[in-house]
């Protein structure tokens, strides 16, 4: 039967048209996977072309300076001086401010909606806060210069002044006409766009400590915050240092909101209250302004000094967070 | 009794401190709001969507911006979803658990919160310094650039949450395994890969970082993609740092259309993928 029904035509035909059909298929299965596999390798690319094209376009400072650049405080587009000091300094004191207002009041709304919100409010609370780390970065550095920054200086910054004049160290750091605008406005400003940053990370970590250890504690007697800090914070220490890091990479990197409120001076000021610069406002305020090679480059190397710091913040964040995932997959 | 006591005080005093950082964190972000909404609508009116950017002290409105802006972000979004698509296929459906797709997964999360201000002097010495001017197009691509990971990300994370099973039934039935990725996981992420998308437009539409010396900025109306290109971030971060009421006020006005934009599209997407999630 089977040698008839291959002999006649019709059938030849059919199986031919078949096995077009299928390797039509198995070319289509080849060439999208090929497709999707060298999509990925272009974002691999991507991270090297970005590396590549700093490296490169900082030769010429490099050439200029050597590592006398990271060193030597001087920033000087008249003499063709450069070096990095002033903006690496601004970028992480304003950092560090943020960080420093920012961590305990970010685990605070995330302890707040974890632990103590109402389930009723639990979920608008929650998407208001998202929502509000999904606003643009500029918005954040216009409301500082027309809103925050007078605020600062008519009301605030005379107070610290004041406040601090007699005592050491704190004297030279709170010291100075408030200018309104400068390391500790940007500061500010860094913590309040990063507050919903540390806050959601926070949040979704906490969600992931079992009830049953909670209701353990509780059971053995235990205050709620005394769950809080002897289970829910050590369980999950991990994964709040990898979002804090996560904020601390957003915070150092963060360009627009800083530029409009650090007021651009290329020195290191002793008082927090005194304008200075960080690496991106820097980038983005002088970058179009540089004419000649040597001032690009330099700004360019800049740039690479800023990528290299994020870049290790990053990664360390991320090794947290994925170790925690492998964790709670456990 | 003194201890129990003690813990008592520590209990309400620390958990008052984190309704004040509730309260602390809440009130800065309704003021930013507050000034935005106040601010922005005061010099909303036809005159914005229907004039370019004025010389100072004149009037005038936004509508070379507005346009500017759109078309730089579509066409940066136009750019980036397929290649973050087809990178997000790639380390969900194929090589889920290679080392190629863990080390891609490492870099896309470097790259998601890379500094954008270094994906504009990327673009700018890949693009601008070859073309030898600032253009449109070159903004298009920064923003691309950043469109990339969000769109990986989300592609992933929506095609893992696509039951095993949908796939080897359409498997089952003869299909080859491109028209079941095309056809099935596709189709059940729909939701999931929209939101992605619309997440990196909400994303890169308030970007300025990396359009400063990509698509620098342009006074005049213009549809020129080789040419500087005007967009409200860049004539925000112009007019407001300027000494001029006007150029302030329109500033305050394009802020507000950007926030509603990336709020409009934010909670599309949300509204997006919790359907997706239910169904």
């Amino acid at each position: 039967m089977a040698d008839i029904a291959v002999k006649s035509g019709r059938v030849i035909d059919e199986a031919a048209a078949r096995a077009r059909v299928l390797t039509g298929f198995k070319f289509r299965d080849t060439a999208f996977r090929w497709l999707t596999l060298s999509a990925a390798v272009i974002v691999l690319l991507l991270l090297g072309g970005v590396i590549a094209t700093l490296i490169n376009g900082s030769i010429p400072a490099f050439k200029a300076f050597g590592f006398r650049f990271l060193f030597t405080n001087v920033w000087n587009p008249a003499t063709g001086q450069y070096g990095a000091p002033a903006a690496v300094y601004g970028t992480v004191i304003t950092s560090i401010i943020a960080m420093v207002i920012a961590v305990p009041i970010g685990l605070g709304v995330a302890i707040f909606l974890t632990e103590l919100c109402p389930h009723a409010l639990r979920r608008p609370i929650g998407t208001a806060i998202e929502l509000l780390a999904g606003i643009p970065s500029i918005i954040y550095g216009l409301w500082g210069l027309f809103v925050l920054a007078p605020f600062l200086q008519q009301h605030v910054q005379p107070l610290l002044i004041g406040l601090f004049a007699k005592v050491p160290v704190f004297n030279i750091l709170f010291a100075g006409p408030p200018y309104g605008i400068g390391l500790l406005t940007a500061g500010l400003i860094l913590a309040i766009m990063v507050i919903p940053f540390v806050s959601a990370v926070s949040r979704d970590v906490f969600d992931t400590v079992p009830p049953l250890l909670k209701e353990a504690g509780y059971g053995n007697g235990f205050t709620t915050w005394e769950v809080i800090s002897n289970i829910v914070i050590p369980y999950t220490r991990v994964g709040v240092l990898g979002g804090v890091m996560l904020g601390l990479g957003r915070a150092l990197g963060e360009t627009m909101a800083v530029t409009f409120v650090i007021g651009n001076a290329d020195v290191i000021p002793t008082s927090l209250m005194a304008p200075g610069t960080t690496i991106s406002a820097a980038i983005a305020n002088e970058f179009t302004e540089a004419v000649d090679e040597l001032y690009t480059s330099s700004l360019i190397e800049l740039g690479l000094i800023l990528f290299v710091i994020t870049f290790v913040v990053l990664s360390i964040s991320r090794l947290m967070l994925m170790r925690l995932e492998r964790q709670a997959g456990r | 009794m003194a201890l129990y006591e003690n813990r008592k005080r520590a209990n309400a005093i620390w958990l008052g401190l984190c309704y004040a950082s509730v309260v602390f964190g809440l009130t800065f972000l309704v003021l930013i709001l507050i000034t935005l909404f106040w601010n922005g609508f005061s010099g909303l009116s036809l005159k914005v969507f229907t004039q370019s950017t004025p010389a100072p002290d004149s009037e005038g409105g936004l509508l070379n911006a507005i346009v500017g802006s759109l078309i730089i972000t579509i066409l940066g979004v136009l750019i980036g979803t397929p290649l973050g698509i087809l990178a997000g296929t790639y380390m969900a459906e194929y090589g889920r658990n290679s080392k190629l797709a863990s080390v891609v997964r490492f870099i896309n999360d470097i790259l998601l919160s890379a500094p954008s201000i270094v994906v504009g002097l990327f673009v700018y010495q890949v693009m601008v310094t070859r073309m030898g001017h600032f253009s449109g197009i070159a903004g298009a691509v920064a923003l691309a650039v950043i469109v990339i990971p969000i769109v990986v990300r989300t592609t992933e994370n929506m095609l893992l949450l696509v039951p095993g099973s949908l796939r080897e039934a359409a498997s089952a039935l003869g299909l080859p395994r491109s028209t079941v990725v095309q056809r099935i996981a596709y189709k059940a992420a729909q939701a999931g890969l929209i939101t992605g998308v619309l997440l990196a437009i909400a994303r890169v539409s308030g970007e300025t970082a990396p359009l400063l010396f990509t698509a620098l900025n342009n006074q005049f109306f213009s549809t020129d993609l080789n040419a500087p290109m005007a967009s409200l971030p860049s004539i925000i971060f112009q007019f407001a740092m300027s000494p001029y009421k006007g150029w302030q006020s329109l500033a305050w006005t394009g802020a507000l259309l950007i926030t509603l934009t990336v709020l409009g599209l934010s909670i599309l997407a949300r509204t997006l993928s919790s359907q997706g999630r239910t169904r």
